[in-house]
């Protein structure tokens, strides 16, 4: 299994991501108000001066977001001054040729030209700053997520009484033994090779697995802990329609699983029954993950922590466009997980290993 | 030494786990003779056979679905010839320490076959527990209460007891269909489930959640005017002592308003 980083620029923004978009529109329009009411006296004629400036900014911002959605790719290959300059020039370019486009109703005087070209760049270049200080706030909270998630991730429980119940197998039945220990070491090499890239790229932020990987780590996990438990736990696969290709983080999937087991079935001196569906819809995948409620568990009550540590996870991946639901009813706990549905690698990507 | 070989009750929710543990038993046969003479795979299992099954020394994992090893322990030792208890533990901490402290013997799971022997043949000599170790080394209240009867536990949830009395020597349960007595001190009582239940007299606890109102005494001369707790379902009717009813009014004060 491999995992894959993507080496984005130093803190050039994803302009094809949904959450970027929307903080450039709200801030140049914010911008534009602010010119509006510093430029006429009163809120009034502030506002009216705004509506008028709305029919140049509003296309001339519009087609900008475009080019750059379009050039992205290339952006993310060139070096970070580059880019920057090259993004700066691009809103530049259009500014000024929407200027002189026919219909423009009043055909701009020099003076109008030279303010809405500093403004632009004004407004691009703080931009840059901005979402770049953004990155960069958020990369040592990221860190800090990700080591706690590393941490919490397989349980120091789940792991000796595997052990335990491996060693159980060996003169029993040695094949199987021999295939648990195979998936155990599957589970650990993909929590090495994590702990890895934590060490070796703590400042950047993406990478991604296929989900094809993910559904495949599951599955192992799964095994291990059927052997433990026995008849004891159920799992019913609902995957039949997962895109396989999608990308989304490394052990986004696995510790929803442990959960699942954890306080689902482990706690319960009965059958429990543990969903896991992953399928496709319009562009975005959806995980749902469903398992029975013990309200007298002995085990140590959840805090929760798995699931906001995956929460800001896959708000640092997808920002805007993912989603993390629980919900408790009819002594079930269910969790769902939607975030698009991104099959290319991105530009850029690098393999790690 | 006795060729007697040890009876063993093994305890694990995990049947690779108990098959381990008889796997390490039959390589010790020579060295450590011992038979096992019950299973469980639950809390309650536990409760249930072990007591018929005359084991001296218990197996016991902590991390067990209905009731916890440790809470297991504190019934068992109502027990009058209780079993020498070793816990088996994957990993947890907390419950490690507290073992150390307690002076309780435990094992860690994968258990290696020199430290299962060798504590089986600690366990041989030290005989049960002590139940004021157990309860230190439990975290939090247990979640039944028990009642041994002919070498037989009786289980009562916490949730189903409505009051404690306390009467010359023994201190009487109520649950919603029988009485029960028990051999524990009210102060204890109240110290173990303060969230539960509340101190309505010197000689009372009633658990909060099963108290449906409050009634003014009839009768009786005006100045030994008191109050009476009502409960759901069961016509009993317990005096608050003035002392406590300032604190027991903040209660019903408190749910009025919620």
């Amino acid at each position: 299994m491999s995992i894959k980083q993507n080496a984005y620029s130093d803190g050039l923004p994803d302009f094809r991501n949904l959450g970027v978009i929307a903080r450039i529109l709200v801030a140049v329009n914010l911008a534009a108000i602010g010119a509006a009411c510093y430029a006429e006296p009163g809120w009034a004629r502030g506002m009216a001066r705004f509506a008028d400036d709305a029919a140049f900014i509003e296309p001339a911002l519009l087609a900008s977001i475009v080019a750059l959605y379009l050039i992205s790719p290339a952006l993310v290959s060139m070096r970070y001054l580059l880019a920057n300059v090259v993004v700066v020039a691009v809103v530049l370019c259009i500014v000024a040729g929407m200027s002189y486009l026919p219909q423009s109703l009043s055909a701009p005087d020099e003076r109008q030209l030279a303010r809405r070209l500093v403004f632009s760049a004004a407004i691009s270049l703080a931009l840059l700053g901005y979402l770049r200080l953004r990155a960069k706030a958020f990369s040592p909270a990221l860190t800090e997520a990700r080591l706690q998630a590393l941490q919490a991730r397989i349980r120091p429980h789940f792991l000796f009484n595997s052990l335990n119940a491996v060693l159980s197998l060996i003169r029993r039945d040695p094949k199987r033994a021999e295939l648990a220990l195979e998936d155990l070491a599957d589970l650990f090499r993909v929590l090495m090779d994590l702990a890895d890239l934590f060490r070796v790229l703590m400042s950047d932020g993406r990478k991604f697995v296929r989900l094809a990987d993910e559904i495949a780590l599951l599955e192992r996990y799964a095994s291990i802990e059927q052997l433990r438990l026995g008849e004891r736990l159920r799992v019913v696969w609902e995957i039949d329609n997962a895109p396989l290709d999608a990308l989304l983080p490394p052990l986004v999937l696995q510790p929803l699983l442990e959960n699942a087991v954890y306080h689902g079935v482990e706690p319960g001196t009965e059958a429990g029954e543990v969903l896991v569906r992953i399928e496709g819809r319009a562009e975005r995948v959806f995980v749902r993950m469903v398992n029975p409620i013990h309200p007298g568990s002995t085990h140590r009550p959840g805090n929760h922590m798995a699931l906001d540590n995956l929460r800001e996870r896959l708000m640092l991946f997808f920002d805007a466009e993912a989603k993390v639901s629980t919900r408790e009813a009819d002594g079930r706990y269910q969790v769902d997980i939607e975030f698009p549905q991104i099959t290319a690698k991105p530009a850029g990507q690098v393999e790690t290993r | 030494m006795s060729a007697r070989p040890l009876r063993l009750f093994v305890a694990d929710d995990e049947p690779p786990a108990r098959s381990r543990l008889r796997e390490l038993l039959e390589d010790l046969r020579a060295e450590c003779p011992a038979e096992v003479v019950g299973e469980a795979g639950n809390g309650l299992e536990v409760l249930d056979r072990l007591p018929e099954s005359g084991a001296e020394v218990l197996l016991l994992d902590i991390n067990m679905p209905g009731l916890s090893g440790l809470e297991v322990a504190r019934h068992l030792s109502g027990l009058e010839n209780g079993p020498a208890i070793v816990f088996v533990t994957a990993h947890d901490a907390h419950a490690v320490e507290a073992f150390e402290l307690n002076a309780l013997d435990y094992l860690l799971k994968p258990v290696r076959a020199a430290r299962l022997a060798a504590a089986l043949r600690k366990a041989r000599h030290t005989g049960a527990p002590l139940p004021a170790s157990l309860e230190r080394a439990q975290a939090g209240p247990r979640t039944h209460f028990s009642i041994v009867e002919r070498n037989r536990i009786h289980l009562v949830p916490v949730a189903g007891v409505l009051y404690f009395k306390a009467e010359l020597k023994y201190v009487t349960l109520r649950a919603r269909d029988r009485e029960h007595l028990i051999e524990e001190s009210l102060v204890s009582l109240e110290k173990e489930f303060a969230t539960h239940f509340i101190r309505i007299h010197r000689n009372c606890l009633v658990a909060r959640a099963a108290i449906s109102g409050f009634e003014r005494a009839a009768g009786g001369a005006e100045d030994e005017a008191h109050w009476e707790v009502l409960l759901e379902g069961v016509p009993d009717r317990l005096p608050v002592s003035r002392r406590q009813w300032s604190e027991v009014r903040d209660i019903l004060g408190q749910r009025g308003r919620g």
